[in-house]
């Protein structure tokens, strides 16, 4: 069995275009900077009314050009969101700035191997 | 036996089913579908309100500072408490407060001091670590994670797995082997700190429930002095055990709790909805599925309050409790399931709780000793002890 914990797709420019490609389905995301520093990592619930088309389509319009993002299709949107959250502290040693203005209420603690 | 509620289970009924209607389900309908905490915010202000309401540690017993609240009346506000989205596993999310795991209130002074008391002040969490990936439903023979004795104290090794909390809890109750050759009688409980060296949390285990995940541990020369052996060597399974089988009775009314609230939907709706010129409330397979789930939730009802009712007044209730999980968990799912078919494409959207609940139900004949082993339970009572 193989357990991928981290997102670790290719990057992709955060344009109207890429976003509007994207598929209405539930997930979760990552917003990068140019150099590929994570800013934020998001999920695309169900309350989106496109899942991930809607989101990143969001994020263009508040961040403008000169992002990267990568995209997961997941129904356990919720709880793989946690887990990125927690992967990224655990090898950052901190949230990714943009989660950190606004952090989850309770967030654990994971060390993988 | 007689479950009418009396008048003042009545009034407590009332209550909590006034604070899940008024206050739980309107945030429910701005959360995400799958969430499973409130904001902050929201938890303080309802947590007062438990307070006032003189409910808040419901399941405290009364000589740690509890409300007093007996298993029956327990039963009937569990039921009540699990009418809404994430009212399953997160009973009106957790603003009635929490007591921590059976096993901690059997532990010495100097335990309870450390570990106990902090818990039932909400200073602390714990989680609960049994299962491996060896197996669960038989822990005395699956548990492979090894305690053997080092300078005063014990060094555990293996792994857990299906654990939930572990990544937010600052201790647990772990099950290791102390004695290779004893079995069951081979087992100890551990008092382990999430800051322990050799303690690592590896990863969520994803599954059918999105919002509160299961995790994965690993122990490795993992150090614990004697002053964390919980109850006595060799003898973890002795420890809380009718507390244990008393957990399986809420359990249950959990589950009957969501198959009302599906079973009430079902109703409304086909009151509402029309198909070929008819309403479907005057069509007979309907008809017959709205009574299907009645009979599944009076059988559920019935069983678990006979459990409680036998467990309040002090008699044997292990066979009871195993058919109460049972009925409830699996009639709880056949409501939900044909509730969502009542509701035909509507109920199998994240619009509506049912199908949040059809997935956190399908674990429910797992979860707490699946359904086999709740028919081997009764099996033995019934068959006498020497059935292997």
């Amino acid at each position: 069995m193989s357990v991928r914990l981290r997102l670790d797709k290719p990057w992709k420019p955060l344009t109207a275009e890429e976003a509007t490609r994207l598929p209405g389905q539930l997930g979760v995301y990552q917003i990068a900077d140019a150099a590929g520093t994570v800013l934020f990592i998001g999920e695309a619930g169900a309350r989106s009314p496109f899942g991930l088309r809607s989101e990143l389509q969001r994020q263009f319009a508040e961040r403008g050009a000169g992002c990267q993002f990568r995209v997961e299709v997941n129904q356990q949107y919720r709880s793989r969101w946690f887990e990125l959250l927690m992967v990224h502290k655990h090898d950052h040693g901190a949230l990714p700035p943009d989660n950190a203005k606004n952090p989850p209420p309770v967030l654990g603690r994971l060390s993988p191997a | 036996m007689d479950f009418e509620p009396s008048e003042e289970q009545q009034m407590l009924i009332d209550q909590v089913r006034r604070f899940v209607r008024e206050e739980i389900i309107p945030l429910e309908a701005t959360m995400d579908p799958d969430a499973s905490e409130l904001e902050p915010a929201d938890h303080k202000r309802l947590v007062e309100k438990t307070k006032a309401m003189g409910l808040f540690g419901i399941d405290i017993p009364k000589e740690y500072g509890g409300p007093d609240i007996d298993i029956v009346t327990r039963v009937l506000l569990a039921i009540e408490m699990a009418q809404h989205r994430a009212g399953l596993y997160v009973p009106c999310y957790g603003t009635f407060g929490g007591a921590g795991l059976a096993q901690i209130f059997e532990a010495n002074e100097d335990q309870k001091e450390r570990y106990l008391y902090p818990t039932l002040r909400g200073e602390k969490k714990a989680f609960f670590g049994l299962t491996e990936p060896s197996g669960g439903s038989d822990p005395a023979r699956a548990i492979q994670t090894r305690a053997e004795r080092k300078d005063n104290g014990w060094v555990l090794n293996g792994a857990k797995i299906f654990i939930s909390n572990a990544d937010r809890a600052q201790y647990g109750i772990v099950f290791a082997r102390t004695d290779a050759a004893k079995g069951r009688a081979g087992i100890t409980c551990f008092i382990v700190d999430n800051d322990t060296p050799g303690f690592h949390v590896r990863r969520v285990v994803h599954t059918l429930r999105s919002s509160h995940y299961a995790t994965e541990l690993e122990f490795k020369d993992c150090w614990v002095s004697d002053h964390q052996v919980l109850g006595e060597v060799n003898k973890g399974f002795a420890v809380a055990n009718d507390r244990l089988t008393r957990q399986r009775i809420p359990y249950a009314a959990g589950c009957i709790g969501v198959a009302i609230a599906a079973h009430e939907m079902a109703i409304e709706w086909c009151k509402m909805r029309s198909t070929f010129g008819e309403k479907l409330a005057n069509r007979q397979a309907v008809q017959w599925m709205l009574v299907d789930n009645e009979i599944d939730i009076r059988t559920a009802r019935h069983f678990t309050l006979e459990a409680a009712e036998k467990a309040r007044r002090g008699l044997p209730f292990k066979i009871e409790a195993s058919i109460a999980k049972l009925t409830a968990s699996e009639g709880g799912g056949r409501v939900v399931d044909r509730s969502m078919q009542i509701h035909g494409g509507m109920g199998m959207t994240k619009d509506l709780p049912l199908e949040r609940w059809y997935r956190e139900m399908r674990i429910r004949r797992v979860g707490e000793g699946p359904s086999e082993v709740q028919r081997m339970v009764i099996a033995r009572e019934i068959l006498g002890s020497n059935l292997r």
